[in-house]
């Protein structure tokens, strides 16, 4: 057992190393590996738990399966329409056109979908998608994809163990291992270095590794748990963010955190845990203490045109879609979580403080228990609630960050030279609002390709090998910042800040913000930051909780300011991002990406950037009308003449 | 709010015991977030695995009052006002510290089993299955890898010995699965009984009895899988067949994969 005084080392040499084993991560180490690169691939979890496991709904792929006329084009249209067409446009087509082929190989590598008549995948509508477009299992569709991909990392250790007699050979999965330092060389021109590798503990006998490879992939999700009220697991504290901030990469779009609407509310111990958009997609509706179905009175101008006006129209979509418009219920998620909020706040909420979603009256019974199996079973368990029989009561929940890493749409290279990022810690795709079902197959799109990005940095780099002492002094550094906490004798309690931390962006951060609020939240931001320079934990490095929590908690307030300090700067409402001093969304506003950096000491600093045109092929897409709600005049196609 | 009584067990692999704690305890909560409270307020370095706290992940396997559970799915109300909440390492796998257990044996029996094995005459998107012949395995496929049944299984649980022969109920479950996948061209029954040990399973239920998912993993799994090897046994036609060479061969255990676990 290693004390805690004497820091015992085990380094790895690799080519390709992937920090993070959810969807992203499993997919880029299988693109990685596949290119004959030795890859490793680190989880802070056991093999097959990342928080992939908890989606639910499904996978978005313009497959056509259920309606023929779904393609490409319609897909990645609904993308740009979910996120206010503040999306990276190259990464929302890349996704649109891609997806489809990366869940039929999902399928060839043994995973079991839900299927259609015709013995084709299934697939059901969602939040924002013009036609039933999510390939899923009932309700566990995450559970499916991440035991796929699982299996598909374990089929390639087979065959390295048959040809090369070791599974571990080319592709390596670390367990409980968590890293808490980037590597990269010192540069002298103020740009950042070059990745090195990457240094971190297992958590389970508290020794350190260090990961020297050229490329680093990060695909450490989210940034939840952050916050008080979320769905996320206790993994997501912003480690990918904050490690790619000091290493010198800029993350953009972090003003926009989603919150899923349908979270339980009841009882308090499970506040926050996801109820699949799935219930409102098989025809579940919300109602308020009154039982008005009060989604109609919040149809937004930009949708008015796509969306029910009255309960038989919406009805009626379920079976005639073409002769329906859709019921406002199935508005994108930022649309609807504002709505809950606003009907809780003026006093017609549920006894728990949510509204009711109210399936019970909608399907048979038996209809309920086989396409909501893990809701059924989740109410029943933990709230003791039968939702074949009576309604649930759900409010909103911190879900996810449209924010992260700034990378490069084709090879999802980041500025760092050698850093990859995919999944949820990337940024751009989802632009201010992410479509529920766009986020497993963004995984799958774009793990892929930050893998083949990785390879083709390490085929075409040039510059001489790091000197030894560059990645000596790093792990240094970076051994003597992990053991601070053990060393400390008598400190702050790290469960204390993170409880006061997660207080201080539910409140002041949330869902509805204002300046001054804001403005309060940063300077509490830097005393959490003084308090989390004197966190101690107890104990020795064995599997020790209160350590690797003092450990994340910098990467959660670092994250939490530039969460912080984007809101405060964009002055207006879009998306995952609602200022009650800045209601209106402005044009202007459209082109602006805002990109953090991060100093030395964990300082950020701000700096606006253009949002990339969307071609004009693809801008005919939409009608001139509609455009004209998102983009300033002198960005507007010009009209047709007649 | 109420004050409870928790005996939770600390210490390591070399050995430890059951520590008192009195706790609050408010309403609606599970044990794991007693746990939890505990850590917070009296022992921050009481070590627990979880993750989601949804029932999804099935990372909080443990026992409580003797009984095989997810931590994040036992509501404090099942238990009686006065009861002690006893709560333990799930006992078939070594302990690392406190609650957490060193369960790599799992993940290196999953790496025995041989994988899915499409056609190689097809490809990605040429399989037509319908929904009522995927169903069976998509029950299989529900599992959450908490390893509660292999944690209560007693060829492995009361005899440490069978390990290496003996896979336990979850991955000759997933044999099962890939029997039953409409797409799938191996031969997994002659290695289920010679390598994975279907023939130790006496069908006593426990797995399924502890099972978080429901899964119906003796009636629908193992005792359909024992059926299929005994059928490819007794089977004349086959006999026949495997004497003239024109049946498919059984499919072996992948090379390489039984070997003593990696350092770390």
């Amino acid at each position: 057992m290693p004390s805690t005084t004497e820091p015992d080392i085990t380094r790895y040499r690799y080519d390709v190393v992937v920090i993070g084993a959810g969807g992203a991560g499993l997919r880029a180490a299988i693109a990685a590996r596949e290119q004959g690169k030795r890859t490793a691939v680190i989880s802070k979890s056991l093999f097959g738990k990342a928080h992939t496991v908890m989606a639910e709904g499904g996978a978005a792929a313009a497959l056509g399966n259920a309606n023929p006329s779904d393609d490409w084009r319609t897909h990645f249209r609904d993308t740009l329409r979910g996120g206010k067409f503040l999306n990276d446009p190259r990464m929302a087509e890349l996704h649109a056109r891609e997806a489809p082929e990366r869940i039929l190989e999902l399928e060839y590598w043994g995973a079991l979908f839900d299927r259609t008549k015709d013995g084709l995948i299934s697939q059901r509508n969602f939040g924002g998608h013009e036609y039933p477009r999510l390939a899923h299992v009932g309700d566990r569709t995450g559970l499916e994809m991440i035991r796929t991909l699982q299996q598909r990392i374990v089929a390639l250790q087979q065959q390295d163990a048959a040809e090369l007699g070791d599974p571990d050979a080319r592709l390596r999965v670390f367990a409980e291992t968590a890293v808490t330092r980037l590597l990269t060389e010192e540069s002298a021109d103020g740009r950042p270095g070059r990745i090195l590798g990457a240094f971190g503990y297992r958590r389970v006998d508290g020794g350190f590794v260090v990961f020297e490879a050229p490329a680093v992939v990060l695909a450490t999700g989210g940034i939840g748990k952050a916050f008080r009220t979320t769905s996320n697991s206790w993994e997501y504290t912003g480690d990918g963010h904050a490690l790619a901030l000091r290493a010198g990469a800029s993350l953009i779009n972090m003003e926009f955190v989603q919150f899923h609407p349908t979270g339980m509310v009841w009882p308090p111990s499970v506040k926050g845990i996801l109820v699949t958009e799935s219930v409102r997609g098989d025809g579940g509706v919300l109602r308020n203490s009154e039982g008005t179905r009060f989604m109609f009175d919040y149809v937004p101008d930009v949708f008015r045109s796509q969306y029910a006006e009255t309960e038989e129209e919406a009805d009626g979509w379920y079976d005639d879609p073409s002769g329906h418009r859709r019921p406002p219920e199935l508005l994108p998620r930022d649309e609807v979580a504002r709505a809950i909020n606003n009907e809780v706040k003026e006093g017609r909420g549920s006894p728990h403080g949510g509204v009711f979603l109210d399936v019970s009256s909608r399907l048979p019974a038996e209809e309920i228990r086989r396409r909501l199996p893990s809701m059924h079973h989740q109410f029943k368990e933990l709230a003791d609630v039968d939702i074949t029989a009576e309604p649930m009561e759900v409010g909103p929940t911190c879900h996810y960050v449209m924010g992260g890493v700034r990378v490069d749409a084709d090879t999802a290279a980041s500025d760092v030279p050698g850093l990859f990022a995919a999944g949820e810690v990337a940024g751009g795709m989802h632009g201010s609002n992410r479509l529920g079902g766009n986020s497993l197959s963004d995984l799958l799109v774009f793990g892929r390709r930050a893998g083949l990005g990785a390879c083709g940095y390490l085929d075409s780099r040039d510059g001489p090998e790091p000197p030894r002492a560059a990645v000596d002094g790093a792990v240094e550094r970076a051994v003597a910042e992990a053991l601070y906490p053990l060393r400390q004798g008598d400190g702050v309690n790290p469960y204390d800040v993170h409880g006061q931390l997660q207080d201080t962006m539910n409140d002041l951060v949330g869902i509805i913000r204002r300046g001054p609020e804001m403005e309060r939240a940063l300077e509490r931001l830097d005393e959490l930051e003084e308090r989390s320079r004197l966190l101690c934990a107890p104990g020795d490095r064995v599997y020790n909780p209160g350590w690797h929590l003092a450990l994340a908690l910098p990467n959660m307030v670092l994250v939490s300011r530039a969460i912080a300090t984007a809101a405060l700067e964009r002055t207006e409402s879009r998306g995952g991002h609602t200022r009650d001093d800045h209601p209106d969304m402005s044009p202007e506003w459209r082109r602006v990406n805002l990109a953090v950096r991060a100093d030395g000491d964990d300082q950020v600093v701000l700096t606006r950037r253009p949002v990339a045109d969307v071609p004009p092929e693809l801008l005919a897409l939409f009608e001139r009308d509609e455009l004209a709600k998102y983009l300033t005049e002198e960005e507007l196609p010009e009209e047709e003449r007649s | 709010m109420s004050e409870r009584k928790f005996r939770v067990w600390r210490g390591s692999g070399e050995g430890g015991g059951l520590t008192d704690y009195t706790v609050d305890v408010h309403e609606g909560e599970v044990v794991l977030d007693v746990l939890h409270r505990l850590q917070a307020t009296q022992a921050p370095d009481l070590a627990v695995r979880w993750n989601c706290k949804a029932g999804k992940c099935g990372s909080c396997s443990v026992e409580i009052n003797g009984r095989p559970r997810l931590s994040c799915m036992t509501r404090m109300s099942v238990f009686e006002p006065d009861e002690v909440v006893t709560v333990t390492p799930m006992r078939t796998f070594p302990v690392v510290r406190d609650l957490v257990c060193d369960v790599s044996f799992n993940y290196r029996k999953a790496r025995e089993i041989p994988s899915f094995t499409p056609d190689p005459n097809t490809g990605p998107g040429d399989f037509r299955m319908r929904q009522e012949d995927v169903e069976r395995s998509q029950e299989f496929r529900k599992c959450i890898e908490c390893f509660l049944c292999n944690n209560v299984c007693h060829v492995i649980r009361d005899h440490e010995e069978n390990m290496e022969h003996f896979s336990g109920p979850r991955f000759l479950m997933r044999v099962a699965e890939l029997e039953m996948h409409p797409e799938d061209t191996a031969d997994r029954r002659k290695i289920a009984q010679d390598e994975f040990g279907m023939g130790y399973c006496n069908i006593t239920k426990c797995c399924t009895e502890v099972c978080p998912e429901g899964i119906h993993i003796t009636d629908n799994a193992l005792i359909p899988l024992k059926e299929r090897v005994v059928d490819r046994k007794y089977d004349p036609l086959v006999w026949l067949g495997s004497k003239i060479g024109v049946r498919p061969k059984d499919t072996p255990i992948v090379p390489n994969t039984r070997r003593p676990a990696d350092e770390g």
